[in-house]
């Protein structure tokens, strides 16, 4: 491949994009567990609440800097990059932004100083509603994000004039066809994310042996949000593809490997779909299964790739939603598992425990995913049918982009391990209970040996 | 309305950056001073900037965020002009916000990695950011002239930032890190004096338009005020910073307000300068402006909100006034 501007801008911005969501993944839904904490503390004054938030407040605090830092890195990166995506969508992308930062991005990170540092200064009621509004304020950063990307794949509200968009009518343009479907998936995929990192990380402790009271109640939280929202996911998932279908059926197309249009058209489970042949080598199709879930009839007529002038490249849109969907089926079995067995028996096998730990970054993993399917599925277009990616470029010279590219890529997975290290540290380190309870004295536990 | 428009969204520009100038300089001053303290400081250094960074950074999102908004055809311009130190410095900001958390959650061993890496990003962000405003005042030409301008303000521009940091410590700290707090302002004043004054100097050689604004009679009496209060505020700090006993005395925050004034002078100074362009001559801000429609969108929203930012930025400085205090969670 040629590396032409173009293809190392795509790369660039997409090493960026899924380096940010990571951390957003978490905190959007973390924040609402912090706050679930907090109140159970208030509720009940258990000090085990307590304790459970003075851990995960610390992995919030690090996975929101991080959140933070490559966030920044996105809101010039439109500018650096992708110059003509503002000069021609502008006055619709421009204030969906100007919200977020207004309402929601100073909003989280003013509040994040008191919900950190500020406990032993304001009042519980003050430090309770600082937690909320940071939990509220990442919530209302992914509303305002989901709905411009949204408009991006069904773009509504608008016209043009001159090759420029115009605004046209703001709730159409915010509450565009995609937004609510997209919307409820990308909230409920971070409290899976969340729910599942909380659950993995105590699963971990516990078979390290350096659990407290609080990690069981944590673990109980991660696990039975979990085991709640993942069919509601699976749902929301389902009605998010028949909506795309309806507004961008050659994604669809591309993720179920369609190439020819067909009248009850089989499901492709797995395979090796190649573009140049048009084919899927070595397909385990199920029969009539694409039809019945894409038109919930036998005979549905599926439109193949064949019926599209452009559509998007097929391997990668393939295989990442496989990933999506095996990651989902697994999240629901390992979670069910263990809400059946925390149910029965109010402890997780050493199986379970192991199988939970495993899965504690599951959420990361379908996320990015399901991400790649819905933007790799939009090209090649920017804003779907009417801006191509290709017009909005900038024509860096290529090795100035191929320096830059090889930056960030080397930063980010410095900071990947990083930050895999420091969770472990954290992991690791014995609980707040344990230490108190091996020290009823109260003599100082450090210094005795020497 | 839509005359007025673009002039409410280059002013709420320049307050942003004039805000992120000032609020973020003092942390990214801090960081480069954190090689000068102890181990013990250092974590009083960082507990004065902990609970207000992130918002502190937000301020030039917002800014970047209102030229997108409302100026988007200049908004690829600038941006693409800047590709190069724009990119160092988001390097620096995420090395240095990552660094903030790591120091305290990785190993204990990595701490002074994570401290020189904190100190490094803190420099790369501000010397970034003096190339850019370097370039932005030679009009993004890319010509020698403005290469060789640009790096002299990259290298003089994180004076003003360690000023920020060494007043912000004066005003967080005791004790001997108050005493080596004024040692550093007392370093950094004359090399910020001197950037201020290539600035100054700079702009008005870069066009004649900008030269014959600032020495037209008798337009130059009424804008003396700028160059006057800045050199009475560099000539005060300079007095002050040479009596601890006045700086004990509790009137540190002098060299900070000090120091907002010459910001802000600088702001005037500058807008003076520019407008009504946008990208100096060639673009300017009615040329670059969003669609009236969605400019009032945005401004009722930005009209709601701002009073509302600005009053619980103050609030979280109220909540986090007085001397450090060792950053705790629980």
């Amino acid at each position: 491949m040629e590396l032409d501007p173009f293809v190392l801008s795509r790369i660039q911005f997409a090493a960026n994009i899924t380096f940010h969501i990571l951390f957003p993944t978490i905190t959007i839904g973390l924040g609402w567990f912090l706050l679930f904490f907090r109140v159970r503390f208030t509720q009940t004054q258990d000090m085990y609440w307590e304790h459970a938030y003075n851990f995960w407040v610390k992995v919030y605090a690090l996975t929101f800097a991080l959140g933070v830092v490559s966030g920044i890195t996105m809101s010039f990166q439109f500018g650096t990059n992708w110059p003509g995506f503002m000069e021609r969508t502008g006055n619709i992308a421009g204030p969906l932004l100007g919200y977020e930062v207004l309402t929601a991005f100073f909003l989280e990170a003013s509040f994040l100083g008191i919900m950190l540092f500020g406990k032993q200064r304001v009042s519980n009621r003050t430090h309770l509603i600082s937690t909320f509004l940071v939990a509220f304020g990442t919530s209302l950063s992914a509303f305002w994000i989901l709905a411009l990307n949204s408009w991006m794949h069904t773009p509504a509200g608008y016209e043009i004039s001159e090759g420029q968009f115009f605004a046209e009518s703001w709730a159409a343009i915010i509450f565009n066809p995609s937004f609510p479907y997209r919307f409820t998936h990308m909230m409920l995929a971070s409290l899976l994310t969340s729910a599942f990192l909380v659950a993995g990380v105590c699963a971990y402790r516990i078979r390290k042996g350096v659990d407290g009271p609080a990690t069981k109640m944590v673990l109980k939280s991660g696990i039975y949000t979990a085991a709640i929202v993942i069919p509601l996911q699976i749902i929301a998932g389902d009605l998010h593809g028949l909506n795309t279908l309806e507004h961008q059926p050659a994604k669809v197309a591309a993720m179920e490997a369609v190439w020819e249009t067909e009248q009850g058209a089989g499901f492709t489970l797995i395979g090796l779909p190649d573009e140049d042949a048009r084919e899927t080598h070595f397909a385990i199709k199920i029969p009539y299964a694409a039809s019945l879930i894409l038109t919930h009839d036998l005979e549905g007529e599926v439109k193949g790739l064949n019926d599209f002038e452009a559509h998007p490249p097929v391997a990668p849109v393939f295989w990442s939603f496989r990933v999506m969907t095996g990651v989902g089926t697994l999240m629901l079995l390992v979670s069910w598992w263990g809400a059946w067995q925390l149910f029965r028996r109010d402890k997780l096998s050493s199986l379970a425990l192991r199988s939970v730990s495993l899965m504690t970054f599951s959420g990361w993993v379908a996320s990015v995913a399901g991400w790649y399917v819905t933007e790799i599925g939009r090209q090649p277009w920017i804003v779907q049918g009417l801006v191509s990616t290709t017009e909005v470029v900038a024509q860096h010279p290529s090795a100035t982009l191929a320096g830059t590219l090889f930056g960030y890529v080397g930063l980010y997975l410095a900071l990947m391990i990083a930050y895999m290290k420091a969770l472990r540290i954290m992991a690791v380190k014995p609980a707040k209970s344990l230490e108190e309870d091996s020290n009823p004295l109260g003599t100082p536990l450090v210094g005795t040996a020497a | 309305m839509s005359e007025a428009l673009p002039l409410f969204f280059v002013s709420a520009m320049g307050l942003s950056l004039l805000l992120y100038v000032i609020l973020d300089g003092f942390d990214l001053g801090v960081g480069m001073l954190l090689p000068f303290g102890t181990d013990a400081e250092k974590d009083v250094m960082i507990a004065s900037i902990g609970p207000f960074w992130d918002a502190n950074e937000t301020w030039i999102v917002m800014g970047v965020g209102v030229l997108l908004i409302a100026f988007p055809k200049a908004h690829g311009i600038i941006l693409t002009a800047l590709y190069i130190p724009v990119t160092i410095m988001l390097v620096g900001l995420i090395l240095r916000g990552a660094a903030f958390d790591f120091r305290v959650k990785s190993a204990d061993h990595r701490q002074p990695m994570w401290n020189k890496l904190f100190a490094l990003g803190s420099l790369m962000a501000s010397m970034a950011q003096g190339w850019m405003l370097g370039a932005y005042i030679t009009g993004l030409t890319g010509d020698p002239v403005s290469l060789a301008f640009s790096v002299l303000i990259s290298l003089t521009l994180p004076a003003l930032y360690i000023m920020l940091g060494g007043a912000w410590l004066l005003i967080k700290t005791e004790d001997e890190l108050f005493d080596k707090a004024a040692h550093w302002c007392r370093l950094a004043l004359p090399p910020m004096a001197f950037a201020l004054l290539l600035v100054s100097i700079a702009t008005p050689l870069v066009s004649q338009d900008i030269a014959d604004r600032w020495f037209k009679l008798p337009d130059a009496i009424g804008l003396l005020p700028i160059p006057m209060s800045c050199g009475l505020a560099i000539l005060g700090m300079d007095w002050m910073l040479r009596r601890p006993r006045v700086l004990h005395a509790g009137y540190g925050w002098f060299i900070f307000v000090a120091l907002m004034v010459i910001c802000l002078m600088a702001a005037i100074g500058l807008a003076y300068s520019i407008y009504p362009d946008i990208v100096i001559g060639r673009m300017t801000l009615w040329d670059a402006a969003a669609a009236t429609e969605s400019l009032q969108f945005i401004f009722w929203g930005a009209i709601v909100t701002l009073p509302a930012i600005l009053g619980y930025t103050l609030y979280v400085h109220r909540v986090f006034s007085g001397k450090a205090t060792e950053l705790s969670y629980d």
